[in-house]
């Protein structure tokens, strides 16, 4: 039987796609699956030698991780709390830098290719070596940063801790900002190329200033790749991991207690995977919200700004 | 698409989880064969300063191992932060190696995930049976009234290291036996940037090492008789607070070592800051940071009476390394050979006299490398004084929950908020109800 050729024409793209959405099943789909089923698990210890008769727990699980009056439910609010706040803190200071790191280097000028390339250094840095260095700079009293900020300008009263207590929120925001500011800077540096020069000189002649340029010409260009940029540095930031896993060890403290260095000792530590994977569902629950709420937010905006 | 994309990102996390027991799944329900009866493949734990030394000194012995059974050992040393993640994943999966070194406080807990051969009698008698070996090394190689889940291989015990000039500028010319003693001793050497103790306030399975030996001083066990976690009797809080008070109280650990982790203690008492550490076996690590042999003694850990001995005047947790079967072994026979020809008593003599351990065969400890200053300190009280960690199958949990409470006394005692019995109490609460989840 032949294929009427309509039916062929509009196969195509599909049979192509095929390949790449098998692999998108076996990287993707099938360990996420996974995972929601083991989320209604009581996978303990006791099971995990062959997990397929772990009992049923329905959403006991789930009871257990939403139970804020109780332990495990309030660390985990707790947790995302602190999450939320460094993922915004983070977002916005990764993208401020390099935004303007971005525009200042866009002048051409001796020594900008240099600069370039030692603001790039962070990103290319491997994340172990980075965070290690920094984790000696923080220590309370060999470190390089007391140094600075007490031997040197008197700015603390004592010697402060950075990696224990309240000061290790600001500590992790500072290495996280660190190593992902540039990836921003990056992005943006190769959105600016793409505005065009015209531009900015018809704007240089109707008198507007270089603040007006920014605002008028510079952001609403950079606007679509903003968006992506923005999504992708805040699911970064929201599921951080190896930053504060170096620099604190197994147990981070309270105020630096990002979700996935909780729920992976939740799980992993504790040999709890059924609760571990209830909360990693959660987690993607709630992002998936926020994903699509945000893309429909500024997508709509877009429209809005193209009539 | 994109919203799609985006939420795959998003399911790295729960990848995280779901790779790590969601490929394989096949434990065989009978376990162990002798399909491959020509090799063995064998998880070594770093024991040398690296894993390529550890490489140097394994290699000749199974070569020696090779010539006398025909059997070829595949090693591989794997790092201590990745070893349990591995088992792990080897547990779930299926396909883990023929034999492999466990830390002495997970048997409990892999025993529980039921991935090890038990030692029965007659696996036991295959290696020459239970009486060769160090009778509290065998306790803690499983939970009470069930066969053991491995066999111990090194073992170690904590001592009080001393720096002898430290002690002599201040006037004392003994090491301390009691914890009065050395509370007052610290007190006439911390001055002027020294100070008398050192802590790895940071290490959560140091700070439960320590918590534990002196819980027992206080007749105080984490876990009741029914294995349930009991971390908030009398006895565990005062042990607890009496670590802490080191620093809150009696001032003799310095406030930074709150945060340390990475054995910077050691560093600070190589450099002569501090006059006292309590460790296992670290006679190699203060000769890495230049210190001379002769430069530092070696202490039995102080108990109340002066004396130790067993129950209250316990001193040590009795550290070591156990090796196991895995179940799934496709060389059963092989891998009892292999356990017999390392807990052999040359190999043992050789592989813990390199290693600066202590044999737990007791046959081997005859060895005069087992007589020099620090080592009969370390063998006398595995002898006499040391007691395994519990052996629950919550053990990890246990030092995750009471090590990170230790660790946020201490930062607590740092920042030089008061630390009281009721601090201490609501905080051990706190890792108790952890324990509950």
């Amino acid at each position: 039987m032949r294929i009427p050729a309509g039916l062929r024409r509009a196969g195509l793209p599909y049979l192509l796609l095929l390949p790449a959405l098998a692999l998108e099943l076996l990287v993707h789909l099938v360990p996420m699956v996974i995972g929601i089923v083991m989320s209604f698990k009581d996978l303990t210890r006791l099971h995990i030698g062959d997990w397929g008769t772990a009992p049923w727990e329905g959403l006991g699980n789930y009871r257990v991780t939403v139970d804020f009056d109780a332990p495990v439910g309030a660390t985990l609010l707790h947790s995302f709390l602190v999450t939320c706040a460094f993922s915004v803190l983070s977002v916005g200071l990764c993208w401020l830098l390099g935004t303007a790191a971005a525009l200042f280097l866009q002048e051409d000028f001796r020594g900008r290719g240099l600069l370039r390339a030692v603001f790039l250094t962070p990103y290319a840095l491997p994340v172990y070596a980075a965070v290690i260095t920094w984790a000696f700079m923080f220590q309370r009293d060999n470190g390089l940063v007391n140094h600075v900020l007490h031997d040197q300008l008197h700015l603390t009263d004592g010697r402060p801790f950075w990696l224990l207590g309240d000061h290790s929120f600001a500590a992790l925001l500072v290495v996280c900002v660190w190593k992902t500011w540039p990836f921003a800077f990056l992005v943006v540096m190769a959105g600016l190329q793409s505005i065009p020069k015209e531009l900015y000189e018809a704007a240089a002649l109707d008198g507007a200033g270089m603040l007006r340029q920014i605002r008028r010409i510079t952001l609403p260009s950079l606007r679509p790749l903003n968006q992506v940029l923005v999504l992708v540095l805040f699911l970064w930031s929201f599921n951080e991991f190896n930053t504060p896993y170096v620099l604190f060890g197994k147990a981070a403290p309270e105020a630096a207690d990002l979700l996935s260095i909780h729920i992976y000792q939740s799980s992993f530590v504790t040999w709890n995977f059924g609760t571990g994977s209830a909360m990693s569902v959660l987690l993607l629950l709630f992002l998936l919200v926020v994903t699509a709420g945000y893309l429909l937010a500024t997508s709509r905006g877009r429209k809005h700004a193209d009539d | 698409m994109r919203i799609l994309r985006a939420a795959t990102i998003t399911a790295t996390v729960t990848a995280l989880a779901a790779v790590a027991s969601g490929c394989g799944g096949g434990t065989s329900p009978g376990g162990g064969s002798d399909d491959a009866p020509g090799t063995l493949t064998y998880w070594a734990s770093n024991q040398g300063p690296n894993v390529e030394a550890d490489k140097k000194i394994l290699g000749p012995e199974l070569k020696k191992f090779e010539r006398r059974t025909g059997i070829k050992v595949r090693l591989e040393v794997v790092p201590w932060p990745e070893l349990l993640n591995r088992i792990l994943t080897a547990t779930t999966s299926g396909q883990g190696p023929d034999v492999l070194n466990i830390g002495n406080t997970w048997s409990a807990s892999l025993q529980a995930t039921g991935a090890l051969l038990p030692w029965d009698k007659k696996n036991f008698d295959a290696i020459g049976g239970r009486g060769r070996f160090l009778a509290p090394a065998l306790d803690a190689t499983g939970a009470a009234g069930k066969d053991p889940a491995a066999v111990p291989l090194y073992s170690l015990a904590y001592a009080l290291y001393y720096n002898k000039q430290m002690f002599k500028d201040a006037g004392i010319s003994e090491p301390p036996a009691t914890w009065d003693e050395l509370v007052a001793d610290g007190k006439r050497i911390a001055k002027g940037g020294k100070w008398g103790l050192g802590a790895e306030g940071g290490q959560l399975t140091n700070n439960i090492h320590q918590a534990f030996v002196l819980g027992k001083q206080h007749g105080a066990d984490f876990f009741d008789g029914s294995g349930k976690p009991a971390f908030t009797s009398d006895g565990a809080v005062a042990a607890v607070k009496q670590y802490i008070d080191f620093m809150a109280k009696d001032k003799i650990i310095a406030p930074g070592n709150a945060e340390y982790g990475q054995n910077q203690s050691l560093r600070d008492f190589a450099t002569g800051r501090t006059a006292m550490v309590l460790w296992q076996a670290a006679a190699t690590t203060f000769a890495a940071d230049g210190m001379k042999p002769d430069e530092w003694g070696v202490a039995p850990v102080p108990v109340p009476s002066g004396t130790p001995g067993t129950g209250r005047q316990t001193n040590s947790m009795l550290a070591g390394i156990n090796i196991a079967v895995f179940k799934n072994t496709h060389n059963l026979h092989g891998a009892r050979e292999f356990v017999k020809f390392m807990t052999s008593d040359a190999e043992q003599r050789l592989l813990n006299k390199t290693y600066g351990s202590i044999p737990p065969v007791t046959a081997a400890q005859r060895d005069p490398a087992f007589d020099r200053q620090d080592t009969r300190v370390l063998r006398d009280t595995l002898t006499r004084s040391a007691t395994p960690l519990p052996q629950v199958a919550e053990e990890s949990q246990f030092e995750t929950s009471v090590g990170t409470a230790i660790k946020d006394l201490f930062a607590d005692a740092a920042a030089g908020h008061p630390v009281t019995t009721a601090s201490v109490t609501a905080r051990l609460a706190k890792a108790e109800q952890q324990m509950a989840q």
